[in-house]
């Protein structure tokens, strides 16, 4: 019986190997969502609406062969809303073959890249145009089509990118608000290079983690995926449309851990390339988030969030970070419903009329829904201050999502 | 934690010992060394009998019972034994849906802060945790993170208590003092069978010393002859009432995991 047993052995785990090695696993998930919104002040345009629902739908698949070692991988969204056609939009954020050996990996296809460490803002991540249509905060991206190897090493991991196709921004339409006044016109978008969206872009990257730290060095040269905006006449009105110039952009991130501290900081060099209108620019974020672990009787946490941040052009061509102040807290009450609480003000300091906050509340409805509400408020009073168009958008929206 | 911190803390220990049994004027300090060194030896023998598995997978499913409402939560658990330094492990989330593709990085440490990493797939994101928050409940169950982190021998000061049967089984029942500042417990004392040193009851004493939470493990399963694995674990939390069950399946060992798979790249791929 002993010896049996010691016989088929081996040849039970060799068997499993080869099956391990040629099944498939595939798997199917997102979600969908319904969200309702309303602008409580009245517009700064006459055509801009005060209300919407939408609804959101993020199927995703992937299907791993090999031993996991290769995967396809697709994830697909679809907003449709009721006030903005312009918002209204589809994408693939990704749609991507993986190969991943010992110590490297690549990916070929449509894919999202996060770089960097900051919260307030995202200076570093460059690899994805952002989709502003989405979200206020910066941190929905459009799909990049991109080759990428990363080479996993002792001492730090290698990203090489090569960007063969540009994403240009979408901006709102006439009647949607959070919008450039006037109107930024979709598809008259003009670029510095001759090749237009087919400029191949490249980018590297450097990364480590060493205890305490992390570190990341990167660098960019191609189509800027931030715009300049030129006025130009659309139907007999004055119209404003994106500009792209070349860039080269390189970018540093650090974070320190100590304890309940994470110091963190973020900071870019752009320049210009050939005959381009981009001035040369640099910008910085810097700041710490310190937790307050089990606060009450409940364990719940606090985390405070404190971040400045510094751009070298003037306040007229940049967002709301040429000198401000972000503040903020994220409430996590560790409950069985993950409910949630972000909170921040992003201040001004040379223009106390200037800011923005939100308040975002999220928390878990019986095992598959999620209940989130969420509030955007603005203001400002000069003219040339980029938030100025959207003075008047602050907004309260409630939102259903169902996973499956 | 240095040696002389270390020094101090055991000759401390010690000294309380010595002077509580000394009140009760039985023979003082040798029997009190004698039970730190029983507790440390009976500790270090659980240790090296769980040495040698090199690496493990499992999926494990929980349950939380909030009076009414019971949640269920499932993951997979990847496990790396390290040569001279605590475990490595990650944790891929499979439900709740909204948290699937969540995946959870840990390193630990037999002498320092451990080292914590989470993948937010939405934001396709991995964000470093401060380690210092290991006392908060994992997931809203009543296992706080530091419970389902590997054992390490040098994390605690040990004490023999007594011996006791627990459930027929003669088991030793040992005193474990937490050494870092930030765990959530004053003490834990533990129930450990004497033939095979398993745990099979754990009583968590908060801050206050008072009794936090009990933890039951049963139905051990034995691995590749030599590694026994609760496939039950029970905690109860006296304060609130509720509990937790967690269930631990389809072990498998040697699965030929390395370093490699461990790593911050490996966390944004798991799913």
């Amino acid at each position: 019986m002993k010896s049996q047993h010691y016989n088929t052995k081996p040849l039970c785990g060799a068997a499993c190997l080869m099956l391990l090695s040629l099944s498939t696993h595939s798997e199917f998930l997102g979600y969908v969502g319904l969200q309702t919104r309303a602008y409580p002040m009245t517009a700064a345009a006459p055509e801009q609406g005060s209300e919407t629902v939408s609804v959101v739908v993020a199927p995703e698949w992937f299907s791993q062969w090999n031993d996991g070692d290769d995967s396809f991988n697709i994830k697909a969204f679809y907003r449709y809303d009721s006030l903005d056609d312009e918002r209204s939009h589809a994408d693939l954020r990704e749609f991507y073959w993986q190969r991943v050996g010992s110590s490297w990996e690549l990916s070929v296809g449509i894919n999202t890249v996060f770089w960097g460490v900051t919260e307030s803002q995202h200076l570093v991540d460059i690899i994805n145009q952002t989709d502003f249509l989405e979200s206020a905060d910066g941190e929905d991206k459009l799909g990049q089509p991109m080759i990428h190897f990363a080479s996993i090493q002792n001492w730090g991991v290698i990203d090489v990118f090569v960007l063969p196709q540009f994403r240009p921004r979408d901006f709102a339409g006439n009647e949607g608000r959070l919008r450039s006044i006037p109107a930024t016109v979709n598809s008259q978008e003009s670029y510095q290079s001759s090749k237009d969206d087919k400029h191949i872009d490249y980018a590297l990257r450097w990364s480590h983690y060493l205890g305490d730290w992390n570190l990341g060095l990167s660098w960019f040269q191609g189509t800027s995926r931030e715009p300049l905006y030129q006025a130009i006449i659309q139907d007999g009105a004055v119209a404003l449309a994106a500009y792209y110039p070349l860039i080269e952009q390189s970018g540093i991130d650090a974070q320190y851990i100590s304890g309940d501290w994470l110091w963190k900081l973020e900071a870019i060099h752009r320049r210009g390339l050939g005959h381009s209108i981009a001035e040369d620019m640099s910008a910085s974020t810097a700041g710490f988030e310190y937790t307050f672990t089990g606060i009450n009787s409940q364990f719940w946490d606090l985390g405070i969030l404190l971040e400045y941040s510094y751009d070298s052009r003037s306040n007229a061509q940049v967002g709301a970070f040429q000198n401000d102040l972000f503040s903020g807290g994220r409430l996590s009450l560790n409950d069985i419903a993950s409910t949630e609480i972000l909170f921040g003000i992003s201040q001004d300091l040379d223009d106390s009329d200037s800011r923005s906050a939100i308040i975002e509340a999220s928390t878990r409805l019986g095992d598959t829904m999620r209940l989130i509400a969420e509030l955007y408020h603005f203001r400002s009073k000069r003219t040339d201050d980029p938030l100025y168009s959207i003075r008047r958008d602050s907004y309260v929206e409630l939102g259903l999502e169902y996973y499956f | 934690m240095t040696i002389t911190t270390q020094l101090i803390r055991t000759i401390f220990i010690a000294l309380c010992a010595s002077i509580s049994h000394a009140a009760a004027a039985q023979d003082p300090s040798s029997e009190a060394i004698s039970a730190t060194e029983k507790g440390l030896s009976i500790a270090k023998e659980m240790k090296a009998r769980d040495r040698g598995w090199i690496d493990n997978s499992a999926e494990m499913e929980m349950i939380l019972h909030n009076g009414k409402r019971e949640s269920r939560r499932e993951m997979r658990v990847l496990s790396l034994e390290v040569d001279d330094d605590g475990d490595k492990s990650m944790t891929i989330f499979d439900s709740p849906n909204d948290v699937k593709g969540t995946a959870f990085l840990s390193f630990t440490h037999t002498n320092a802060m451990d080292d914590q990493w989470l993948y937010l797939p939405a934001l396709k994101r991995v964000k470093r945790i401060a380690s210092k928050n290991k006392s908060g409940p994992f997931m809203g169950s009543e296992f706080a993170y530091e419970d389902l982190n590997s054992f390490e021998v040098a994390q605690y000061d040990y004490r023999w208590l007594r011996d006791e049967q627990l459930d027929g089984q003669d088991c030793f029942v040992i005193e474990s003092i937490p050494r870092d500042q930030y765990s959530g417990y004053s003490k834990q004392v533990a129930w450990i069978d004497k033939v095979h040193y398993r745990a099979l009851k754990i009583d968590f004493y908060d801050r206050k010393n008072t009794l936090l939470k009990t933890l039951t493990l049963s139905d051990y399963q034995l691995h590749l002859d030599k590694f026994w694995r609760p496939t039950k674990q029970s905690m109860i939390n006296h304060k609130n009432q509720r509990h937790t069950e967690v269930f631990l399946r389809n072990y498998q060992f040697s699965t030929g995991l390395d370093a490699s798979d461990f790593t911050e790249n490996s966390l944004k791929r798991a799913r």
